[in-house]
């Protein structure tokens, strides 16, 4: 097993691209090491991305942030700016394992462990984040939810590396919020979990929304008639009622280890409505 | 001279108090010494081989390409653990449970294991070894095993216990049967009845230490063994056995322990760790994963229980009935006898009847969880009981209070009682506080009552008196609980002298007689006892060397606050004399002074506790927050209360997990799927309330110090107060442990859906 630590995106795509076996990039490890140590993978090459320059800030551009991909999440806790604009994303990511976990843990290796429970991002993809993909074809910007393909999998070409997280910078009366059902109340996993992103005008009408949904289907589900069913009106008993059914209507879960085929149904619609609620709130709805 | 273990009711002056154990700075520093800890020179890393198959025919087993692998040192499998135990059939399962011989009982029965200069090669090796298996039908589910077309583990079993002795082979390896009077009779007097089906799911005993040991073989046929166990003593006799080696050539040391309860009283690596030093000729260091822990050690029974139990008007129980069937893995076990055993323990009934049978299933071999068998049982009754005396409309408390066992109440499994704490728990219970405290929306209260025998048994103890006068005490019952510090306390107050003068090991094998292991909530009860033995015996040779040094006659020389004391007219103008004194002189005296003593501690005093729970139940996605908790537990007489506190805390936090979530989960395909602590769910501290104690002091008369066993006895109610405080949170009774939020939810709306 080789471990390099490249210290330009260039190289490190270079070195991931002429890689012959099995090789893996490390961020803060808390997927790649667990992984390794429990003999599910055995990389060749291991590509630690941490030295690489500006991969482990938060720069605050003219459209809005953008988040290394070596920033661990706890760092997006301590950013005030970002916590007042994103609070959803930030509490998502705040979520993720432990304490401990949380100081090495990135947003990016979250996207990219494509696990349809991953904490991040339900609230990255009701954000409308997008991620920037390095290769050796050069750079390009897609929708975060076009990462993850399915359990495991996604759509990186070999050789590609997300460089960074982009968020949007915020419109005046808009937020988000995050909410997730675990069985325990910290170092666990999304049974189900829901992402909600609200912009409202100045009555309190929803101008624009965007609901996702975790741990519910293969990959994350942006559910778009979710969306359409809260524009244009006030979060009302009505609107939630309605948010609540169509998120439920929306999953393909699985019966497993961690939760029912009906269990996820119900707590994802239960979680949309809360998280919703709070959202509105955080957005000054009333 | 002859040991007096009666109740003295004496006045303490250092039991009692609290001070901080022997072990604490070590183990809060690192500094301590556990399974893993221990390193030779020269040592070999071991890795064992497992089964994926939940019940598959071993065929042929190549191990050539691994033992050519370079790096490799030793490759065994059963033929490497000839079996030696001529006829005993236990030791016989042990035996098959550490390396399958012909078939495969479950997913991760151990089939192969290697040595390898580290860990790579060791992995490397066991990916070369070939196995034909011929895949079994299996069964994994306790009830669905006891059905007569289930797939047979072992066709040389035949159920015993029954009238009749059965034609055919079974599943079900043993009924066993309880009580008294009739229990027919007894419902004809009920004007309420409570019928209900209970089950409960398989739980890991969670201790946070994997299973690990060096194991070093001489060429001369002696051996040493580090290992992590609650009892090396008993670890000796097996080891010893299994690989036919004399008891005395192997020394086994016992390390710190992080975590049994009951878990660490079974070998399962120690005998290959042994059978590969032998093989390699080099110390073979072996160390269970996370996975392999839970796989392929612990854990307690999956249970299916039905409870039956009748009322009269006035709230007297007139009958009460027990079917348990207990999952006993794929061995022979006496865990469903247990549970019917305990099971209506606590209570005082003209009639009843409980019926065990151990059913046999492909998961891994039943071991103890702190008082084995008890809290299922105990969710069971408990909460038929809760439901009995609502239909009553009595308050559950004074419903039990009614009917709780006495002083001489013959008890459902047979002995009649001496003092016991079940009234006084209870009567704690509803005056305290937590019973009066307001409840908000969607909360509930639940009560619950456990029992535990506790035990006593086999103790041997080494006091032995420095120069300096300081003393070391070298005990055989492995501390699992803060038991040098109470024994430290035990030793100060016998010899009067300041609890600092003492300092209190685990001895090895080697140094001490034979110890029965630290279970049964024996620790302290019968390491105490021996060690107030040993003190005694220490005392008479103080005395002795006391008399010589001033020239009187022994019988003119008391012992008093750490002092030789002359007493008698005569005598009177001699100054007393330190046991520091006396042991400065030892030399010219007669040499050292130590006292001994060897016993088997008879008499442990049963053990009861009553638990008070609050939760919170939210109603839209069956989640549980528990709110406030509280253990009443009678402890004869706590020598040390805050390692008391700490076992009743711990018992509770335990009895949470597995009330709420923990839970072993099968595939159709037979694997374990969730063997790692994400998903087999201890709680973490943030879902545990601060849990509060109250210590019930109602002496033993069968100990000097009237000290009972408290290990045990407070995982027993948990289940049922939880239980308890679900259901009347969220207006349905649940009958399915663990309850998990899907379970609730799913509850909730049936409920709802009517």
């Amino acid at each position: 097993m080789r471990y390099i630590r490249p210290l330009s995106i260039e190289d490190a795509v270079g070195q991931l691209a002429k890689a012959v076996g099995p090789a893996a990039i490390l961020a803060g490890g808390s997927d790649l090491l667990v992984r390794m140590k429990g003999g599910f993978v055995e990389p060749d090459l291991i590509v630690d991305i941490k030295s690489i320059a500006g991969l482990s800030e938060i720069r605050e551009t003219a459209d809005g942030f953008s988040i290394g991909a070596a920033v661990p999440c706890a760092v997006l806790g301590e950013n005030k700016v970002l916590k007042q604009a994103w609070p959803g994303v930030v509490e998502a990511a705040k979520l993720i394992g432990s304490k401990q976990v949380q100081g090495r843990c990135t947003i990016t290796g979250n996207l990219c462990n494509a696990s349809p429970a991953a904490d991040s991002v339900p609230a990255l993809v009701a954000a409308g984040a997008k991620a920037v993909v390095v290769g050796p074809a050069g750079r390009r910007t897609i929708a975060v939810e076009a990462v993850p393909t399915a359990p495991g999998r996604t759509s990186l070409a070999k050789g590609e590396i997300i460089e960074a997280i982009l968020l949007d910078k915020r419109p005046p009366r808009a937020s988000d919020a995050y909410l997730r059902f675990i069985p325990r109340t910290e170092m666990d996993i999304a049974v189900v979990s829901a992402g909600v992103n609200l912009t409202l005008d100045e009555a309190g009408i929803i101008k624009a929304a965007r609901v996702a949904i975790g741990a519910a289907a293969p990959t994350v589900l942006l559910v778009a008639e979710a969306a359409e069913a809260l524009v244009g009106r006030k979060l009302d008993e009505a609107a939630l009622e309605r948010l609540a059914k169509i998120c439920s209507g929306a999953c393909r879960p699985i019966d497993d280890k961690r939760g029912t085929i009906e269990f996820r149904r119900k707590v994802a619609g239960v979680l949309a409505r809360r998280a919703a609620t709070t959202a509105y709130a955080r957005a000054g709805g009333k | 001279m002859n040991f007096d273990p009666r109740y003295s009711g004496r006045n303490f002056t250092s039991v009692g108090t609290r001070p901080i154990r022997p072990d604490g700075v070590d183990k809060v520093t690192g500094r301590a010494r556990y399974g893993a800890d221990f390193n030779m020179a020269g040592q070999l890393v071991g890795r064992v081989l497992r089964s994926p198959h939940a019940h598959a025919l071993i065929k042929k087993i190549d191990t050539s390409k691994a033992e050519k692998l370079a790096g490799v040192k030793a490759v065994i499998t059963a033929k490497d653990l000839p079996d030696l135990t001529n006829g005993d059939a236990a030791m016989y399962d042990i035996l098959d449970n550490c390396m399958a011989r012909t078939k495969a009982l479950y997913d991760g029965h151990a089939v192969a294991a290697v040595a390898a200069v580290d860990a790579r090669t060791a992995r490397q090796a066991l990916k070369l070894i070939e196995i034909d298996y011929e895949v079994l039908p299996h069964v994994t589910d306790v009830d669905e095993a006891m059905q007569h077309h289930a797939p047979l583990i072992n066709d040389a079993i035949f159920t015993e216990g029954l009238e009749e002795k059965p034609v055919k082979p079974s599943n079900v390896t043993k009924r066993s049967q309880f009580g008294h009077g009739d229990v027919h009779q007894g419902f004809g007097h009920a004007d309420f009845v409570v019928e209900r089906s209970f089950k409960t799911e398989q739980t890991h005993q969670g201790y946070i230490e994997p299973h690990a040991c060096v194991a070093s073989v001489s060429s001369d046929g002696t051996a040493d063994l580090w290992v992590c166990t609650q009892g090396h003593f008993v670890y000796r006799q097996h080891c010893a056995q299994l690989l036919g080696m004399e008891a005395s050539k192997l020394r086994v040391t016992s390390s710190e322990i992080g975590g049994g309860f009951g878990g660490k009283t079974h070998v399962w690596a120690e005998p290959v760790a042994l059978a590969l030093s032998r093989k390699a000729g080099r110390p073979v260091k072996l160390v269970m994963t996370r996975d392999e822990v839970f796989r392929a050690s612990g854990p307690t029974s999956a249970t299916s229980i039905d409870i039956k139990i009748g009322a009269s008007k006035d709230g007297i129980i007139t009958a009460a009935e027990a079917t348990l069937r207990y999952s006993a893995g794929p061995y022979a076990g006496s865990w469903a006898e247990i549970g019917a055993m305990t099971a209506f323990a606590c209570y005082r009934l003209e009639n009843v009847k409980t019926v065990g049978f151990e059913v046999l299933v492909n998961r891994p071999k039943t071991a103890a969880y702190r008082a084995p068998s008890a809290p299922m049982a105990a969710f069971a009754v408990e909460s038929a009981i809760d439901e009995l005396a609502k239909e009553v409309g009595i308050d559950p408390v004074e419903f039990r209070i009614k009917n709780a066992a006495q002083e001489g109440t013959k008890s459902s499994y047979g002995p009649v009682y001496g003092p016991i704490g079940i009234g006084p728990t209870l009567e704690a219970v509803k005056n305290h506080p937590h019973m009066k405290a307001p409840l908000k929306k969607n909360q509930g209260r639940g009560m619950a009552c456990g029992f535990w025998f506790n035990f006593g048994g086999q103790t041997c103890v080494d006091l032995n008196i420095g120069m300096d006068g300081s003393v070391s005490l070298a005990v055989g019952t492995v501390d699992v609980g803060g038991s040098r510090a109470s024994l430290s306390l035990v030793a100060a107050e016998e010899l009067g002298i300041d609890y600092s003068q003492l300092k209190a090991i685990v001895a090895d094998t080697s140094s001490l007689g034979y110890n029965d292991m630290t279970d049964g909530s024996r620790g302290t009860f019968s390491s105490s006892m021996a060690t107030i033995s040993a003190a005694r015996n220490a005392i008479k040779t103080l005395r002795e060397r006391a008399a010589q040094m001033w020239d009187i006659g022994v019988d003119d020389v008391v012992w008093e606050q750490g002092h030789a004391v002359a007493k008698g007219q005569k005598h009177g103008n001699l100054g007393k004399l330190s046991l520091k004194e006396i042991a400065a002189e030892s030399g010219k005296t007669g040499g050292p002074i130590a006292g001994h003593s060897e016993l088997v501690a008879d008499g442990a005093g049963v053990s009861f506790a009553t638990h008070i729970c609050d939760i919170e139940v939210d109603p839209e996605t069956g989640a549980t927050r528990v709110i406030r908790y509280t253990v009443v537990q009678d402890a004869g007489k706590a020598v040390h209360p805050t390692y008391v506190e700490g076992q009743y805390q711990g018992g509770a936090a335990q009895g949470i997990g597995w009330a709420l979530n923990e839970e072993y989960i099968y595939g159709k395909d037979g694997r374990l799927q969730n063997p790692g602590f994400l998903d087999y769910r201890i709680p973490v501290c943030s879902d545990l309330p601060m849990i509060d104690t109250q210590i019930l002091e109602i002496p033993n008369p069968n100990h000097p110090y009237g000290v009972r066993g408290v290990g045990e006895t407070s995982i027993v109610p948990p289940l049922a107060a939880i239980a308890n405080a679900v259901s009347n949170a969220a207006g349905v009774r649940m009958t399915h442990i663990p309850m998990s939020a899907p379970r609730i939810l799913a509850a909730i709306e049936a409920e709802r859906q009517g």
